[in-house]
């Protein structure tokens, strides 16, 4: 498995009138192959920047984003992404919006379509291949775009707020199928989230980023993924251990936004 | 009846940013529950548009109606019945007139005939040349009794000989009656106006349409999304599309003419002219309305730029360039039919046009009603097409 690694990662943003946005300053980390990150922090914080760079999207102002050594330029199907919704192609059906990377890269029809049956049950949508995305739920959607990264087999999976739309319960649900997956894969993912639960449960490293500058605030190493599957979630996620870690995130975070509101009036 | 038309060019005279807004209106719109009963509870309706459904009753209602009122306009009924009973009473009387001053002139004429007979008569008698006849070569042509005799012939036969006050009231050539447009319509379909059947002339105005808009729209929609796609086109194109967009299609007709002259290329370079501005737009627009996370799905899927544009970009903008198409085909129609008023010599606007130098009012009905009939079914169509092609429209 490759290793994600940044370096003194900087990106500032020039606004066409008024101060230049400082959204990332001097973000390094080293990030083992088949670990699954969360990113969490206030609104603004530069989540979405980090992800959007090390996606090869944007190119950051200073520093470097490497992935297994090679420097990252620009997108490519080694890192797939996931985004909170609408990234779906609403005019393909569901098995040829998952089979849309494999397509793009020339595979043979007969070589994919066994893949396509493959990842519809893996992520619970057997027999919704012939579906028109638009037919599906807001929870099933996501899944098809999960199934969809994975079809490329990347070597890392990145999501921004993959189930920031979904009501609770949906939400609870999909929460186990990525738990489900990481641990099947053995990929690397990143997951951007703004529930401090979701980045407890779900993280098994986990940064709290700060905003102005944008920086990665506090590092933890966190128990409860690894064991997210046997474990009944509502159970690990009411006992102490966990409790106690989230209060003090919580604390945390809510002492950045007061510096916000603070700073800003 | 004329939905589509008159939406059409509604839209295309407006800014192209409102493209979108010439979708949902109309009697044939789609939409979820037509020509299917509520079955939902909704106890509050008002002012919740989507509540409001096609019942094709009432559309059925609103023809018959509009027959209805063609029908009675052209027969004078609604008429106060004494004004009628007038305007036949003066009729009668100034019917009997004008038989009975032609006959007087026949008359006179047969007594001046025997009064020189018998002189004529007198003058053989003594051996003296006979005078003129009244009605000879030297004499003067109204002293000629023929034209006053073919009249009081005419008259008798003619029922509407000398009537003047009721076909005041109610002129033929005011609008033609439900039952002469059909005849007309009849005759124009086997036997035609001017040796063109009607079928003719609709098929050399489809035709141009079809050639107007085709190159309209393999010219325009590349130059509307290559100027979605880079800022260098976009600034290079904006200029001319911008300036060019506004001019009504018709008001380049003289110049047309001029510059080309008359017949079918100038009347289809017209169309181009009418359809390319209004593609343009829809496909920068369409273009342009490409969700960011899409195109960076497909990248990172291992999509190329080649890719990205047609597997991606161009799909996505498939609904507006549908609906650009429903605009340009609405205007073009009603330019065309403009166009063929003075430039050409075949096509329903030409017919129309013709007809008007022959006081054919059934024909130009008769052209009207295939021309509304006509651009209601091409809409019809074109919202078939969509429906089937772009079913995820709105729903992205
Ligand atoms: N394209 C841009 N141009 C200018 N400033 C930007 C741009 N994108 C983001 N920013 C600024 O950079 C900072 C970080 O933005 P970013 O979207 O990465 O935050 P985030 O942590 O993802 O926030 P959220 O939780 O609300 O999604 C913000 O202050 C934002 O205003
Ligand atoms: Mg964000």
């Amino acid at each position: 498995m490759k290793e994600l690694l940044a370096h003194e990662l900087g990106m500032v943003y020039q606004v066409p009138k008024g101060e230049p946005v400082t959204a990332l300053h001097d973000v390094s980390f080293e990030l083992e192959g088949g670990r699954l990150l969360t990113l969490l922090g206030p609104s603004g914080c530069g989540k979405t920047t980090l992800l959007n760079v090390m996606a090869g999207f944007l190119a950051p102002t200073s520093g470097g984003v490497f992935l297994g050594g090679e420097p990252i330029t620009g997108p490519s199907q080694d890192r797939g992404m996931v985004f909170q919704q609408g990234a779906l192609f609403e005019w393909l059906t569901v098995a040829e919006n998952i089979s849309f990377g494999p397509r793009m890269n020339r595979v043979r029809k007969g070589e994919y379509n066994e893949t396509v049956d493959d990842l519809l049950e893996t992520v619970g949508l057997q027999g919704f291949g012939d579906k028109r995305v638009y037919e599906l739920s807001g929870g099933m959607q996501q899944r098809v775009a999960l199934a969809r990264c994975l079809a490329n087999d990347p070597d890392v999976i990145f999501m921004d707020e993959p189930l920031g739309a979904l009501d609770a319960l949906t939400r609870e649900k999909m929460q186990g199928l990525v738990l489900q997956l990481w641990q099947e894969t053995g990929k690397t993912v990143v997951l951007v989230t703004h529930s401090v639960e979701e980045a407890l449960y779900l993280g098994d490293r986990m940064f709290v980023m700060a905003p102005r500058p944008g920086r990665i605030e506090k590092e933890y190493e966190l128990p409860f993924a690894k064991i997210g599957l046997e474990v009944e979630p509502r159970e690990l996620k009411a006992s102490p251990e966990f409790i106690e870690t989230r209060e003090e995130v919580l604390s945390m975070i809510w002492d950045m936004e007061e510096q916000i509101m603070g700073g800003s009036n | 009846m004329a939905g589509g038309f008159g939406e059409g060019f509604g839209s295309g005279v407006s800014d192209g940013a409102t493209l979108g807004l010439a979708d949902k209106v109309g009697p044939f719109s789609g939409g979820g529950g037509r020509f299917k009963r509520r079955s939902d509870n909704k106890t509050v309706t008002f002012g919740d548009s989507s509540a409001v459904h096609s019942k094709p009753l009432w559309s059925l209602l609103a023809l018959i109606l509009l027959m209805a009122a063609w029908y009675l306009t052209t027969h004078a009924f609604g008429l106060p019945g004494d004004v009628i009973d007038a305007a036949k009473a003066e009729d009668s009387r100034t019917h009997a007139a004008a038989v009975e001053k032609h006959q007087e002139a026949v008359d006179a004429f047969e007594v001046e005939l025997a009064a020189y007979e018998v002189e004529a008569e007198e003058a053989r008698a003594a051996g003296e040349d006979p005078p003129d006849r009244p009605d000879g070569p030297g004499k003067a042509p109204r002293k000629s009794p023929t034209s006053d005799k073919q009249f009081v012939t005419a008259c008798n036969a003619d029922p509407d000989c000398g009537k003047e006050a009721y076909t005041q009231i109610f002129r033929p050539t005011q609008l033609p009656t439900p039952r002469d447009t059909w005849n007309g319509f009849f005759t124009l379909s086997t036997v035609g106006f001017r040796n063109i059947t009607i079928w003719e002339h609709t098929r050399v105005s489809l035709w141009r349409v079809a050639r107007g808009m085709f190159f309209g729209t393999i010219v325009g929609v590349p130059i509307g999304m290559a100027m979605g796609l880079s800022s260098r086109l976009k600034s290079l194109f904006d200029t001319p599309v911008e300036l060019f967009r506004p001019i009504p299609p018709l008001a380049l007709i003289p110049l047309a003419i001029a510059f080309f002259g008359l017949g079918d290329r100038p009347a289809v370079r017209l169309l181009i002219f009418a359809s390319i501005w209004i593609m343009i737009i829809a496909a920068r627009s369409g273009t342009q309305a490409v969700n960011l996370s899409k195109v960076r799905a497909a990248y990172s899927l291992g999509a190329s730029k080649w890719q990205v544009l047609t597997r991606v970009v161009l799909p996505n903008a498939l609904p507006e360039l549908f609906t650009g198409l429903r605009v340009a085909l609405g205007v073009s129609w009603g330019t065309l039919v403009a166009a063929e008023l003075v430039g050409t010599d075949d096509g329903l606007g030409a017919m129309i046009f013709a007809a008007r130098q022959f006081f054919r009012t059934d024909v130009m009905v008769v052209g009207i009603v295939i021309i509304s009939v006509l651009g209601v079914l091409m809409d019809i169509g074109l919202r078939f097409l969509e429906a089937r092609l772009v079913p995820w429209r709105g729903k992205g």
